[in-house]
């Protein structure tokens, strides 16, 4: 069996260069703000100069993180925070990102599905992008397409993560404001005071409210921040909000304490310590993938060391090094 | 089921040179009045296992948000599943869209339940391939490859 098409050739579109959609991009054209995040997911190189152009006109947006566990209502909560910051004539810009299968590379970007009724009627940018591989909860050209969006002149802009576990903290490197949103009746109180995700919140936030079992993770929560000394210092005190998307409840005061640690931020100082964390978690995360790409073993060198690790005359860590060339360097313990 | 071509048969052979292509990204949309989503989500997970992204808009879009997704996400191709009966109007206003908004290099497959009688409307209006509702998934990711590779990198 076959499909049908037309029995002409199919219609072409010429590439486009790079450099020659920055105009358009800073103008605020969609397909150009839309192509130029493909590309810079791509990772091509033509596109690097383009990239470069765009990062100059950016850093005026406010980054949003939103981060929790699957399930736990990110997406429907963006999709009402879109709503309320749009009501009072913000352009909003969200990045939904989303898993590749390691099988497959493929992904099913499913938070639009939530977001695509706020997205038509507020004018909002959404776009969904996918892991590729990447480890953390963002996906390794996040920032990129943030970048992309603020240079157009978006703000705030909301970064959701993937759906976390305890540790997949990345979102604290690329965001001013972290809201970690929890779900009700998914652990006691001890959970409520392990190190991890809890620790990286600006802002708490309580999903489904509306649900009886809130209380307890409320009170929870409540309960780790009454404990914690650390972050006193910095003069913000950690908001525990209960919110119900469906109903609206409380997402204006969600969108309030938002823009209260935004300010907080500017008046203390505190953002330009933000903003370094940021650069130099870029520059070092980027340096990281170039020497990866950089050594991909292409002629197959492993291939002579895998036996001498197999009889245990070499380990894997020795075996490494050679394969780095760094044979002659002590190793490092 | 045998039926008479009507257009270009593609062979499998172009599948390799899609992947020098980048990851294909396709959004799987539901047009109108179509409360039934099981195939969308069937072939979205197909395709998903093929290694292309894949963006569901959920229920009940119109043709207008559906572009105005398309266009966001940068797909390469919108997959619409069809079941109602109104596949020929909505695949019209689909294509007017597109037009209207510059789009026309993203590609629209139609897939569900459309009778054979009404192909040729539907490659009028913009649709660039069928696939008929007792295909296999590979006939569904070929498809879409295909496309793309003749297309090339945009």
């Amino acid at each position: 069996m076959t499909a049908f098409t037309h029995a002409r050739p199919v219609r072409r579109a010429a590439y486009v260069p790079s450099v020659d959609l920055v105009r358009d991009v800073l103008a605020g054209s969609i397909l150009a703000i839309a192509r130029m995040i493909s590309r810079a997911e791509a990772g091509y190189a033509e596109a690097s100069e383009a990239l470069a152009q765009i990062y100059r006109h950016s850093g005026k947006a406010h980054i949003v993180g939103i981060t929790g566990v699957p399930g736990a209502g990110k997406s429907t909560l963006v999709s009402a925070l879109i709503k309320v910051f749009a009501s009072d004539g913000s352009k909003v810009g969200v990045i939904a990102v989303d898993p590749s299968s390691p099988f497959s590379g493929g992904a099913i970007l499913g938070d639009r599905v939530r977001m695509n009724d706020a997205a038509e009627s507020c004018q909002a940018f959404v776009r969904s992008m996918a892991t590729r591989g990447h480890l953390g909860g963002l996906a390794r050209s996040t920032l990129q397409a943030v970048d992309i969006l603020d240079a157009a002149g978006y703000s705030p802009i909301i970064i959701e993560t993937v759906g976390v576990g305890q540790d997949e903290v990345e979102v604290v490197t690329a965001a001013h404001t972290i809201v970690v949103l929890s779900a009700p009746g998914l652990g006691d109180d001890i959970q409520a005071i392990k190190a991890g995700i809890l620790e990286i919140a600006d802002i708490h936030a309580v999903s489904k409210c509306d649900k009886p079992e809130a209380a307890a993770t409320i009170s929870a929560l409540k309960g780790m921040m009454a404990l914690g000394t650390v972050k006193v210092a910095s003069g913000w005190n950690t908001p525990v909000l209960a919110v119900s998307s469906v109903s609206g409840e409380r997402i204006s005061d969600l969108k309030n304490a938002i823009g209260r640690h935004w300010q907080h931020l500017r008046e203390s100082g505190e953002l330009a310590d933000r903003q370094r964390g940021i650069c130099k978690t870029r520059i070092l995360g980027t340096a990281r993938h170039l020497f990866q790409q950089k050594f991909n073993d292409e002629a197959g060198e492993v291939e002579k060391h895998i036996q001498a690790v197999m009889n245990r005359n070499m380990d894997h860590s020795v075996a490494a090094r050679l394969l780095l060339g760094w044979n002659n360097e002590v190793p490092a313990t | 089921m045998t039926v008479t071509m009507t257009g270009q048969d593609f062979s499998p052979g172009a599948d390799a040179e899609a992947h020098s292509l980048g990851t294909i990204r396709v959004l799987v949309a539901k047009l109108g009045l179509d409360g039934h989503d099981r195939g969308a989500k069937i072939v979205a997970r197909i395709l998903r296992d093929a290694g292309m992204e894949v963006v569901y808009t959920g229920l009940y879009k119109s043709p207008g948000e559906v572009v105005n997704a398309a266009i966001q996400e940068d797909v390469d191709v919108i997959g619409v599943s069809l079941l109602s009966g109104s596949h020929v109007p909505l695949f019209r206003e689909l294509g007017r869209c597109l037009r209207e908004q510059k789009a026309e290099h993203i590609f629209v497959v139609a897939g569900g339940v459309i009778p054979e009688q009404d192909y040729a409307a539907l490659l009028e209006s913009g649709v660039d391939a069928i696939v008929p509702q007792e295909a296999r998934a590979d006939l569904i990711v070929t498809t879409i490859r295909n496309l793309i590779t003749a297309r090339g990198r945009i």
